[in-house]
């Protein structure tokens, strides 16, 4: 039964030119950058050094925190650098290069469990961390954390098959060609947390929710449901779809397990079966190049830490007159000016963008229509926000509940007066989590003084 | 391929915007408005034409000369001036003389509208402060003449307007009559007299059906007004006949169907919340109703929208969208104490 959350917007779906178009294999690339940072949390350590012989899914990078991923090989080959490179989050980030020997030979360490039928949700999240899963939905919040932290609160299971932003078919792709991973993988979460799976689906892909079924018939499962949502943005926002599929409402500052729920993506899910049946880690993701910048759109399977441009180069490259290159979708994605940034565990989407897709006006101005308000998918006002934040005034910020923002962007997008909302509402939050850390120390620092 | 010959740009996402902006949003509320320009000068003769032109005309030289002279960055573009000059002829009687629209429309863009920082930043509707305005003129902006007479596009004199006006069906019901000599249809049709742009409900509801299949407006406001005249002059009748009629007749005379579809709409002096909207578009049938029934003017729309205007912050400022994710909790705690 479906349930609708708030508001939302419905951009062009621009999915055609990729959704009939099969995965292609991207061959690796002769040299891999994988930073060390490809989850959200702790960065990795490097625990191999210029000189070592790796091998394919070998672990390269130590996770050093409970919030934190390990990192691994995705060719086989030597490492000759350890070195801060470009990251795809803007930054340079420490990496670890690797020369790849185009053997493919496969690390030891990469063997199959051997009782996959009677895992505990304990063992599960083990697996699961050791093999370097995060949320490749874009978040990349690190997946054994969701496992081991919702046993016990989670009564609800739900795949994000959503896909709701524009131009990406990575996820449809994999529910077409591989639905036996995404079964299987719910299957291990199903008995994991030892509740039903909901798997979260948009009706603008029918096909693949009649194949999720056909799959689920053939397993014969009862516990694992196909739930059809409507296309609406941002269906695939965590929150927003929990709303829709169980009614509930996941306050602000809380994660979804406090109302029972643990969302995971569809391609998160095939990596979780991965991990299980062959001992895989999370070495690389699905990603649909696409966009009016883009020769020849396609879906390739990539190998965590090839460029940018090594994967542009497999479409024909981009047009010259593309002005913007994104990882992502176009409502949330990153823009990208350096395409020397590997590809990274979420990497869903590449876009590039030559056309008249931004809008941009040199003086953007609000009217007050108030669509930003309707369309808030978290009831928030963001006209008003914005006159706050246009003037620094962070407390009435907090007051409207700016930190409850998602950055989905339906604001932005359906602004008549082309304001840039989300962007200031990027930086309040900085603004304000800046002062809370300084608060935070400043207290601290006047407890020591009070203790001598 | 060379990539870094490529000029990217790095900026906050989203990278992509709806096909709807400020001009295609100002057009459309242009294009919602030709069936009742038509209809004005069905009724009226040419001259509506004329005096529409003239104070679009001069709405977009004012807007003009103001951000030339300030030094901002020109913005009639935007085709929002348009709108307001425009809607200000419609509230006016046609016989109204050239010079003054003029007037109204330097009020409206320079007063009401860029002193307060242009579009979006007015607190009240610029072309209904402009006709509040005008009202310094009480004879003029009060003479109405009667439907299907042709009072010439030139100048006209008191004394000719005053030969041909005629009582209009508001000047009856503000007496608490019964408008005699005009039919319902006639008045749905737009038959009467009155303000060039009012008189046809039909046409304005055209031009209304359209704004909300185009998304520029919801019903909430709107609906909210018209309902509130109707259920309040349903529940308190005058003229010594049935309250349906009565509440018809009040409904569909005087700038209700204008000023709830056109001028209580406007963007910038209307709350943004959908509850808020009821709110504001029940005050300004209430106090509509209320100045029809006691005020000395006989028709309260334009300053029962003026009156709501002034509200708009306070009501944006107390009606909130419920909190994300705190409804539900609150209830359910209220039944975990309740079962304890």
């Amino acid at each position: 039964m479906a349930k609708a959350f708030f508001g939302g917007v419905h951009p062009n779906p621009m999915k055609d030119a990729t959704c009939g178009k099969a995965i292609e294999k991207l061959e690796a690339p002769d040299e891999v950058v994988i930073p060390m940072s490809l989850h959200i949390g702790a960065p990795c350590k490097p625990i191999v050094a210029v000189g070592d012989t790796v091998k394919l899914g070998q672990k390269i990078g130590e996770a050093t925190g409970f919030v934190s991923a390990p990192i691994h090989a995705s060719v086989s080959g030597t490492v000759v650098a350890v070195e801060p490179r470009p990251h795809f989050n803007g930054t340079d980030c420490m990496s670890v290069v690797i020369k790849n020997d185009h053997q493919d030979t496969v690390s030891e360490d990469v063997k199959p469990v051997e009782n996959p039928d009677e895992l505990t949700g304990e063992q599960l999240a083990e697996i699961v961390k050791n093999a370097g899963i995060v949320g490749c939905g874009g978040a990349t919040f690190p997946t054994h954390v969701k496992i081991s932290g919702g046993l016990g609160k989670v009564d609800t299971v739900i795949i994000n098959a959503a896909e709701c932003e524009p131009y990406i078919t990575s996820d449809h792709r994999i529910m077409l060609e591989m639905p036996e991973q995404v079964i299987g993988g719910a299957k291990l979460l199903a008995k994991a947390f030892g509740v039903t799976v909901h798997i979260g689906i948009e009706d603008n892909k029918p096909d693949a929710a009649e194949i999720l079924r056909q799959e689920i018939a053939k397993e014969g499962v009862s516990n694992i449901v196909v739930d059809v949502e409507h296309t609406r943005y941002p269906q695939g926002a965590e929150k927003q779809l929990i709303q829709a599929i169980t009614g509930r409402q996941v306050p602000g500052g809380k994660l979804p397990a406090d109302v029972g729920c643990a969302v995971f993506n569809v391609d998160t899910t095939c990596a979780i079966y991965r991990a299980v049946t062959t001992g895989m880690p999370l070495i690389r993701r699905i990603v649909t190049v696409s966009g009016s910048g883009t020769i020849e759109p396609k879906n390739l399977e990539v190998r965590v830490g090839t460029p940018l441009k090594c994967v542009f180069d497999a479409c024909g490259g981009v047009k010259e007159n593309t002005y913007k290159i994104l990882m992502g979708g176009p409502m949330m994605g990153n823009a990208q000016y350096n395409l020397d940034a590997p590809v990274g565990k979420a990497t869903n989407a590449l876009l590039a963008f030559c056309g008249n897709e931004e809008k941009t006006v040199e003086h953007p101005e609000c009217i007050r229509c108030g669509k930003c308000v309707g369309v808030c998918p978290m009831h928030l006002q963001p006209l008003m926000m914005n006159l706050y934040a246009s003037k620094d005034r962070l407390d009435e910020l907090e007051a409207l509940h700016v930190m409850d923002c998602i950055e989905c962007g339906s604001c932005s997008y359906i602004c008549p007066g082309r304001v840039h909302l989300v962007h200031n509402f990027r930086t309040a939050k900085q603004k304000i989590n800046n002062k809370r850390a300084a608060e935070k120390a400043a207290a601290e620092a006047a407890a020591k003084a009070e203790a001598k | 391929m060379d990539y870094k010959a490529l000029k990217l740009k790095a900026s906050s996402s989203p990278h992509i915007r709806s096909n709807e902006d400020v001009r295609s949003i100002m057009l459309d509320v242009i294009i919602a408005m030709v069936p009742a320009l038509v209809a004005a000068i069905y009724f009226f003769g040419f001259r509506a034409l004329t005096v529409t032109v003239v104070s679009v005309a001069a709405c977009v030289f004012f807007e003009w000369l103001y951000r030339k002279v300030m030094h901002k960055p020109q913005s009639i573009g935007d085709l929002s001036a348009v709108v307001t000059g425009m809607l200000l002829a419609f509230t006016c009687p046609v016989s109204i003389p050239y010079w003054m629209i003029v007037i109204g429309d330097a009020f409206a863009i320079i007063i009401v509208k860029q002193l307060y920082g242009g579009l979006g930043k007015n607190f009240m509707n610029p072309a209904l402060g402009a006709r509040a305005f005008l009202f310094s003129w009480a004879g003029t902006m009060g003479t109405w003449v009667a439907s299907g007479t042709n009072v010439g596009v030139g100048p006209v004199s008191d004394a000719a307007v005053d030969a041909i006006t005629a009582a209009t069906p508001l000047s009856f019901l503000h007496q608490g009559l019964m408008p005699d000599g005009t039919t319902l249809l006639q008045c749905f049709m737009g038959q009467i007299g009155g303000s060039m742009g009012e008189v046809s409900a039909l046409m304005l509801i055209i031009g209304g059906i359209y704004l909300c299949w185009r998304k520029v407006i919801t019903l909430h406001i709107p609906l909210a007004f018209i309902l509130t005249v109707a259920v309040v002059t349903f529940a308190f009748p005058q003229g010594g006949q049935d309250n349906f009629t009565w509440m018809l007749y009040n409904v569909l005379s005087g700038g209700v169907m204008l000023g709830a579809i056109f001028m209580a709409t406007d963007y910038a002096s209307s709350p943004v919340t959908h509850k808020g909207q009821i709110i504001f578009g029940i005050g300004c049938g209430l106090i509509t109703v209320f100045i029809r029934y006691f005020g000395t003017y006989s028709e309260g729309v334009c300053f029962a929208i003026l009156v709501m205007n002034c509200t708009v912050w306070l009501i944006d400022r107390y009606i909130k969208p419920a909190r994300f994710g705190f409804v539900k909790a609150d209830k359910s705690e209220k039944k975990e104490a309740a079962a304890k």
